[in-house]
């Protein structure tokens, strides 16, 4: 490739046009410029496609395969029992424990979350000095590593800890409770944990969702009479639209998996009743540390595909429009 | 996208005024909640355990930095943040070079199938990463990766393929034709132009999903929990939770190491959140 003039580059910039439009690219030419942009297009792209389907697309083929066996994960499965695994998972009280304690980490962030982030992001987004500051502080939660976190909140939560301490300081002394370790509490208290760590990333998402908010529109309004609620009732909330449903994918699909909190919080003895289990801690307390192989994938695959179908439900009934319109389609 | 992010200018800019005084107490009992159990945590650090159990919500009395001390000379900790950097570093090298590579094709080459294999990969974006844990395990031990570096390394990049892709193609795509008919006459192939034109003119882009992805290595806790089983491997989230629970009494020496791995974390992002919430205007405009 020494030659300068356009035909190197077709001229559409990525696709060659008709060959009759362009009398000076020969056919052997044009082949050539073919066959270099497939050799371009497939070294480009194999590192990472082999990348992506060695390890996430092939591990989830392998975890239907494997819970199909009772298998202790030495040598090849070969005890075939078919869905055993699967029937013996949902007539596990700990395993519906950890379903429902799913749907509690699901909706109630999802119902806990939302007005707090939306109030603080409205509340940030209004120009005063020192905001930035005040943002910045409301962020650091959620950088903050789960076991962090989880470690931090078990120090402040167990025995006779300092929240307690302070509760009886105010004269709530009834209510203390055994927060990590009873079996009616300790999900209630974990909810808190993980909305205290993750309402920041609401409202790092609203934020920015804010900034898009044109000024001129508000002001208009403003001018027009309309009131501060009025203003964020009638446009900013509904121009939020997109941003709010994509946090509210992004909340499921992480309550769905939760773990790292729930594992280093909770009393071991108290999850293996089922009273903080998860999906992923009852996943992993049975498949990688019981070392019931078969049985762990079949939980891997139950939770895979209830993350997955509520994705795709999510997204063909709230999200499509957004994600279209939002996230991927071309800028230009 | 409203904008073109290539060219994007900032927000007009108008002095900020004082806000009023409910603002101002808002925002204070907002920051509070955020920031009040970890400023508790690294005060709690410069107290002895007696001091502690004594009155679990006071100050020091005196201030010791012995906990502080004995964390950085007696423990793991030094072994650990290494394994963390080496893990974070490795990963995000491996999802910005590959990422940008796959998103360079999406956005830029016409070809059948194109838009299939952006779904291909976009699809990751629905696939849990939690839910492949067990088998991801099983694989890696087959491949003899188990207690390696790459054990980590390679699904992390490999599970932040989707979202790099989803940021960056608008981004790739957004670079204006004229640039690169430029560069043609300037003699330059398509592989010239992503070197010396995409490459740098894609640095915020590019940026941003390092951060996150070196964010999410730094942060990870479940695979680095099963694939390093060798404690040399830890890395400093497992090395938070071995502390912990290794030294149960020592409840001032947990606060202390709980604080230093708090830290880098602290210290990163404080640096880098105006490029995350920059990155992530991107991501929402609608």
């Amino acid at each position: 490739m020494t030659s300068t003039d356009q035909t190197r580059f077709p001229a559409g910039g990525v696709s060659a046009p008709p060959a009759g439009l362009r009398p000076t690219a020969r056919p052997s030419a044009r082949r050539a410029q073919t066959r270099r942009k497939w050799y371009e297009i497939v070294g480009l792209t194999t590192p990472a496609l082999v990348v992506y389907v060695t390890f996430v697309l092939v591990p989830m083929g392998f975890a239907f395969y494997y819970s199909l066996f009772r298998w202790r994960g030495v040598g090849p499965p070969t005890e075939y029992v078919g869905f055993k695994n699967y029937t013996l998972a949902f007539q596990d009280p700990i395993f519906l424990d950890a379903l429902r304690n799913n749907a509690i980490v699901v909706f109630g962030s999802l119902l806990i979350q939302g007005p707090i982030a939306l109030g603080v992001a409205l509340l940030l987004n209004r120009r005063f000095r020192g905001r930035s500051t005040f943002r910045l502080l409301a962020f650091v939660p959620y950088v903050l590593a789960e076991v962090t976190v989880g470690i931090m909140w078990k120090l402040i939560l167990t025995g006779d800890g300092t929240v307690d301490v302070l509760l009886r300081a105010v004269g709530l002394g009834g209510l203390v409770q055994a927060w990590l370790a009873d079996l009616d509490v300790v999900i209630w208290t974990l909810l808190f944990v993980l909305t205290w760590k993750y309402v920041g990333f609401a409202i790092i998402l609203l934020l920015a969702g804010l900034s898009n908010v044109p000024d001129e529109l508000t002001e208009a309004a403003a001018i027009d009479g309309a009131s501060w609620w009025q203003i964020q009732r009638h446009i900013t909330l509904p121009l939020l639209g997109p941003t709010i449903r994509i946090w509210m994918f992004l909340s499921m699909i992480g309550s769905l998996q939760v773990f790292d909190v729930v594992w280093v919080t909770s009393v071991p003895a108290v999850r293996s009743l089922g009273a903080s289990a998860t999906m992923a801690t009852y996943m992993v307390d049975n498949g990688f540390f019981a070392r019931l192989w078969g049985y762990g994938n079949a939980v891997a695959v139950i939770l895979f595909v209830i993350s997955f179908v509520a994705a795709l439900l999510f997204q063909r009934f709230l999200l499509r429009r957004d994600i279209e319109g939002a996230i991927t389609r071309r800028a230009n | 996208m409203t904008a073109n992010p290539v060219l994007s200018r900032p927000a007009s800019r108008r002095p900020l005024s004082w806000g009023t005084p409910l603002t101002y107490a808002l925002a204070l009992a907002v920051a509070a909640v955020s920031i009040a159990p970890i400023v508790y945590v690294i005060v709690g650090g410069f107290r002895t355990t007696p001091q502690i159990v004594a009155d679990p919500a006071g100050l020091p009395d005196p201030w010791v930095w012995d906990n502080y001390a004995r964390v950085l000379t007696q423990s793991d900790f030094w072994r650990q943040a290494f394994n963390s950097a080496v893990i974070a570093l490795g990963t995000t090298l491996g999802v910005v070079v590959l990422g940008l590579c796959a998103a360079f094709v999406i956005a830029r080459y016409t070809f059948r199938g194109r838009e299939a294999l952006n779904t291909f990969f976009t699809l990751g974006l629905l696939f849990p990463a939690g839910a492949a844990i067990l088998p991801l395990y099983l694989m890696l031990r087959d491949l003899n990766l188990i207690n390696s570096y790459y054990a980590v390394i390679l699904p992390q990049v490999a599970f932040s393929l989707p979202i790099t892709i989803v940021i960056l193609r608008p981004f790739l795509s957004a670079i204006p034709r004229e640039l690169e008919d430029a560069a043609a006459i300037d003699g330059a192939d398509r592989l010239g132009f992503l070197w010396r034109i995409v490459l740098p003119l894609s640095r915020p882009a590019l940026v941003t999903v390092g951060i996150l992805a070196f964010v999410a290595s730094w942060n990870a806790f479940l695979l680095p929990l099963l694939v390093l089983g060798d404690v040399n491997l830890h890395t400093l989230p497992l090395g938070v939770q071995n502390f912990s629970s290794q030294y149960t009494t020592d409840t001032a020496g947990v606060l202390a190491f709980t604080s230093l791995a708090m830290l880098p974390a602290l210290l990163f992002f404080t640096l880098a959140e105006k490029q995350i919430v920059g990155g992530l205007q991107g991501a929402v405009k609608g």
